[in-house]
């Protein structure tokens, strides 16, 4: 199942945190070369992760780390303000736009996982009525975010080829949602499950679903 | 309603003593239509305010009786971002069931509705809403104004930390060269298509910007965040703009398009 964690949450899931800072570490550090911290654990994480974020995290089978993403409110100390602010000419600030960070695929996970996540953070868009998801990420993701219907807008890219890394924004966008589902192959119900199962409240009002 | 948002905006704006912010929860109570506003922050050093509508009573019987340890608002919203319906929350301890009954005895309602907001350097505050009324009732209402709420508190937290430490308000944040283009744009008439089109971005994107903006402007919609830039002299409008010297991007092709 997808699970909505806030960093002060994982501890009752040790073994997908576990998981989940290790495959950062085998994406970011050994796929990628990014210069990014690995402790001795064989543990990636940041200062990001100590600000209590919020992690959306694919969860296949009880205790594994399919992929997950992080989340910070761009009102606050983000990593694209701190770090990418030249590629988004300035601070981009509103507790309506969340960033998206460490967006990571466990090795050998599936095609659907991409499309999991992606619906997960179209979930939290519509529940917390966010205008956009404000991304970091290398280029060869952006081809992955574009098979699986959800294409971030390019605000900016430093660096070539294979080094590339990029900011750029997914917008709320309603149509999303049918594309995203039949690429995660769930269904919006169950989709809506799982973040009752974390928020313990609906992603949307009954009446809008039927509207939208 | 939204009128008197903005009303409320525009005093929140004005406000230049710490003890008006009481005097606002009540005005955005009332603008509301809703039985509670309350507006709860700690500092980093543990030192707290709270300003609100609910009667004198409550407020002194939480304090004796130590609520804020067992509060599921207070318990459920630090050290999150995301706005909490008190549905939500874990009511199911004795103690709490105590509470929740207390509460309601004094008048707080069976719905609310809290928005967390984070500050900088670790200050924590809270926007409450709460009312009387069903579940389908109350849910109506989060999906309406849940935006706008999450705006609102955190103006009002800005507000409140640039009074409590005595400095000028209306200290404004600066635009991106970004953001300001996109508002001179719009102050000029141009739709978000033709703004969009002008500098070469998605109407999605600009639209990020023109967010951005707008928060930084404590601004609650775009009319708002365009007409406080051209006060504040952050961007230049009008024939004067348009004829400068200098051009900006697409600038033939706005002449063609503008719509005045």
């Amino acid at each position: 199942m997808i699970r909505y964690l806030y960093a002060d949450q994982l501890h009752k899931h040790a073994a997908l945190q576990a998981g989940m800072h290790r495959d950062r570490a085998a994406q970011f550090r050994h796929r990628l070369k990014w210069e990014v911290t690995v402790d001795d654990r064989g543990w990636e994480r940041d200062g990001y992760d100590d600000l209590n974020p919020l992690y959306v995290i694919w969860e296949p089978t009880p205790g594994v780390h399919g992929g997950s993403m992080r989340f910070l409110p761009m009102s606050g100390r983000t990593m694209v303000n701190d770090h990418f602010a030249d590629l988004t000419t300035g601070p981009i600030v509103s507790p309506l736009i969340w960033e998206c960070t460490r967006f990571c695929i466990a090795p050998n996970a599936g095609p659907r996982v991409a499309g999991l996540l992606m619906l997960a953070g179209g979930e939290l868009m519509r529940a917390f009525s966010l205008t956009h998801l404000l991304g970091v990420f290398d280029a060869r993701m952006i081809s992955i975010y574009n098979a699986v219907g959800a294409a971030p807008e390019l605000l900016g890219t430093r660096g070539i080829g294979r080094d590339a890394i990029s900011v750029g924004l997914w917008p709320y966008r309603p149509d999303d949602r049918l594309r995203v589902l039949r690429r995660a192959g769930v269904s919006s119900e169950v989709s809506e499950a799982w973040f009752a199962r974390s928020f313990g409240r609906s992603v949307g009002e009954k009446a809008a679903q039927i509207a939208a | 309603m939204r009128t008197r948002l903005n009303r409320f905006l525009q005093d929140l704006e004005s406000a230049d003593r710490l003890d008006q912010i009481q005097g606002l929860t009540t005005q955005l109570r009332d603008a509301l239509e809703i039985d509670h506003v309350v507006y709860h922050w700690v500092s980093v050093d543990g030192e707290q305010y709270g300003f609100g509508t609910y009667d004198p009573a409550w407020a002194q019987r939480y304090q004796d009786q130590d609520y804020i340890r067992i509060d599921p608002v207070v318990l459920g919203c630090f050290q999150r971002f995301h706005p909490v319906d008190w549905k939500s929350l874990d009511w199911t301890s004795k103690a709490v069931r105590a509470f929740r009954a207390d509460s309601i005895a004094h008048g707080v309602g069976n719905q609310g509705f809290s928005i967390p907001i984070r500050g900088p350097n670790g200050q924590f505050a809270l926007l409450t809403l709460s009312h009387t009324c069903s579940d389908a009732s109350w849910e109506a209402f989060m999906f309406s104004y849940q935006r706008d709420l999450i705006v609102i508190a955190h103006y009002l937290n800005a507000k409140a930390l640039t009074l409590q430490k005595g400095r000028r308000p209306d200290t404004i944040r600066p635009l991106s060269p970004r953001e300001i283009d996109a508002l001179s744009f719009l102050a000029m008439g141009y739709s978000r298509s033709q703004a969009a089109d002008l500098l070469g971005i998605s109407e999605h994107t600009l639209r990020a910007y023109i967010e951005s903006a707008r928060h930084k402007l404590g601004a609650l919609n775009t009319v708002h965040a365009v007409a406080r830039a051209i006060g504040e002299g952050l961007i230049i409008v009008g024939g004067a703009a348009r004829e400068a010297a200098g051009g900006w991007p697409g600038q033939n092709q706005a002449r063609g398009v503008a719509s005045s």
